[in-house]
């Protein structure tokens, strides 16, 4: 049974005279790895930066195993934050940069001793102790941050966009020994990220904010392929947005074009926006479909060709393995699976 | 880019005479308090006498213990002072406040000596403190804030924000994080301005002549009214061994900014 951790009630924050958060109502479970996704400036680091202390609400409250978090200091919090940034302190070594949170808890020194080596071994780092922070890589230190946090063993770890500064290759890796390493410690993760791939990759929940509020709530899959409207979906993967009027159930019409759907629960002539992925589009060399247009442009993608086909003034951006030459007619296909139909935003 | 040969000979004699109008007179007033004879233009030979008359000379040593006594106090107290300042300018969130409260600090540094010596003067007499050690202290404390302000401020600015609410997030108390996150950091600063303060308090005549009395005298009130009296080769001494003093500590306060890639410390 999901236990509610983290809380959040009608939570505002405004910032001088901006409003960051609005309105925000959710709750995090226990060992989950939850995402706040967004694009930048949207306030998802806000968010964490409430549950770290390091920011309190407006007005609202957010509510940790039950407590109101308002009356608890930051450094009462059980919770550790990976910045991103790193945060590192300077002037300490390696070993004493992640001791740091077990002295102030006054452990004795071969308990420390243990932990700081377990936590070492499990970020790769084994035999670092006596190095100092800038002699280590961006990786490196991005790995000695992570052990600083986990090392005090929280009940929620808190990274903010911790993989931004790493190369693409360093932050594939990283997002997979971070998602076992959740596993493994069984805590709450909460990972702030704008990247869409990274928080369909590693998350159980991601939460899809815009301008401060929150847009949809959901699985990875949920949100990919059920967006609720289309700035989820366009921000969550590259999408072909057009808008349409709603026939009747199971029947819109795009571009004078009525195509069969599997959505329901529309007004009769409702104005809606269809949504329809890229590698969703299929294209033949018939002429006698629906959509017939022209190839604009070819781009090579190494699995698959990005085109964009132009019919009608629309721009279709379309994903096919196979190659169209520029300049070619060809007709498009969309399954009526695959057409996902919103209300105007 | 490479200078023309002459271009750079003409440069270099520019500048040696540039040096030689600067410190030739401190060079004749150092040789001359090896001289043993009491003249300003005639060398007989060399000698330690005015420097073992001015080490008898018991009023002096008093105004040289009035000035190292201040000088430490003043550089310390200031210090504690100026730093916390800086940590509260650069707490403030809004660009504009810090600028008018960054710029009344500074004030001080660019008004004339004579400015802050008279108003320190008139303050003192107004609300009936006796001049004399004291408000001397309490002038220098008052006129080397803002150097260490000044020299506190840049490390702030470097300092990441973000390694102090990494101690809180670690569980550190703010004094806490403070005392082993912040400090470390800007202990550089800290110290550059003590050093300065140190340097500007021992080396202060306009302010202190006029917030001192009681007969309370440090080196350089004593040397003006000294000098007043008669030229004496022994002053020679006492101000050959000051500016000894205040150039060690310049040095080191330049060495100490340069090596850290920041920009000199210029004293005013």
């Amino acid at each position: 049974m999901d236990k509610h951790l983290i809380e959040f009630k009608n939570v505002f924050k405004t910032f001088d005279s901006d409003e960051v958060l609005s309105n925000i109502n959710f709750h995090i479970n226990e060992n989950e790895f939850l995402t706040l996704l967004g694009p930048s400036g949207c306030g998802k680091s806000t968010l964490l930066r409430i549950i770290a202390g390091f920011e309190s609400p407006t007005s609202g409250n957010v509510y940790f195993e039950g407590n109101d978090l308002s009356s608890i200091a930051p450094y009462e919090r059980k919770v550790n934050t990976v910045f991103q940034k790193y945060a590192l302190f300077p002037h300490l070594d390696v070993y004493d940069n992640i001791a740091f949170g077990l002295r102030i808890k006054k452990l004795d020194s071969k308990e420390i001793d243990a932990k700081v080596k377990k936590v070492l071994d499990m970020v790769n780092l084994s035999g670092f102790e006596k190095r100092t922070v800038s002699s280590l890589s961006g990786g490196q230190q991005q790995r000695i941050a992570i052990a600083r946090a986990i090392v005090n063993e929280p009940k929620v770890l808190l990274l903010d966009e911790p993989l931004a500064a790493l190369d693409l290759k360093l932050r594939k890796g990283m997002q997979l020994e971070l998602k076992n390493m959740q596993r493994e410690l069984g805590i709450t993760f909460i990972y702030v990220t704008h990247d869409q791939e990274e928080a369909l990759t590693m998350s159980d929940t991601v939460v899809v904010m815009k301008n401060g509020t929150i847009q949809q709530i959901g699985k990875p899959t949920d949100i990919y392929n059920e967006p609720v409207n289309a700035y989820v979906a366009d921000f969550i993967g590259e999408s072909n947005i057009i808008s349409g009027v709603m026939k009747k159930d199971c029947l819109v019409n795009i571009m004078g074009i009525d195509m069969d759907c599997v959505d329901t629960g529309f007004d009769t002539d409702e104005n809606v926006d269809v949504v329809i992925r890229p590698e969703d589009v299929r294209i033949s060399e018939v002429d006698d479909a629906m959509i017939c247009g022209v190839v604009e442009s070819v781009i090579f993608k190494g699995v698959h060709y990005e085109m964009v086909i132009v019919s009608d003034d629309f721009k279709w951006l379309v994903h096919d393995t196979a190659k169209y030459d520029i300049g070619k007619k060809v007709s498009l296909f969309v399954k009526p699976f695959d057409i996902h139909i919103m209300k105007k935003s | 880019m490479k200078k023309l040969k002459i271009g750079s000979f003409f440069e270099n004699i520019y500048l040696f005479l540039m040096f030689l109008f600067l410190y030739l007179p401190i060079v004749i007033l150092m040789i001359f308090s090896f001289n043993d004879i009491k003249s300003t233009s005639n060398w007989s030979g060399f000698s330690l006498k005015w420097y073992e008359q001015m080490l008898s000379d018991e009023s002096l040593l008093e105004a040289f213990a009035n000035t190292i006594t201040i000088g430490i106090v003043a550089s310390l107290v200031s210090c504690v002072i100026g730093t916390a300042a800086a940590i509260g300018i650069q707490g403030f969130k809004s660009g504009k406040v810090k600028g008018i409260i960054n710029a009344v600090t500074n004030l001080p540094m660019v008004s004339s000596e004579l400015v802050m010596g008279v108003s320190l003067m008139m303050m003192f007499l107004t609300v009936k403190i006796p001049l004399g050690y004291f408000t001397l202290l309490l002038s220098h404390i008052t006129f080397c804030i803002p150097y260490v302000i000044v020299s506190v401020l840049p490390k702030l600015v470097q300092l990441d924000n973000g390694i102090y609410e990494a101690a809180l997030d670690l569980g550190a108390k703010p004094f806490y994080a403070f005392r082993k996150v912040v400090l470390p950091e800007i202990k550089p600063g800290i110290i550059s301005g003590m050093l300065i303060a140190f340097t500007l308090s021992i080396d202060d005549f306009v302010i202190s002549f006029f917030t001192t009395g009681n007969g309370v005298n440090n080196l350089s009130i004593y040397i003006y009214s000294s000098v007043r009296r008669g030229v004496n080769p022994m002053y020679n001494a006492l101000s050959t061994l000051m500016f000894v003093l205040v150039a060690i500590l310049l040095f080191i306060i330049n060495k100490r900014s340069s090596g850290k890639g920041d920009s000199p410390v210029i004293i005013p």
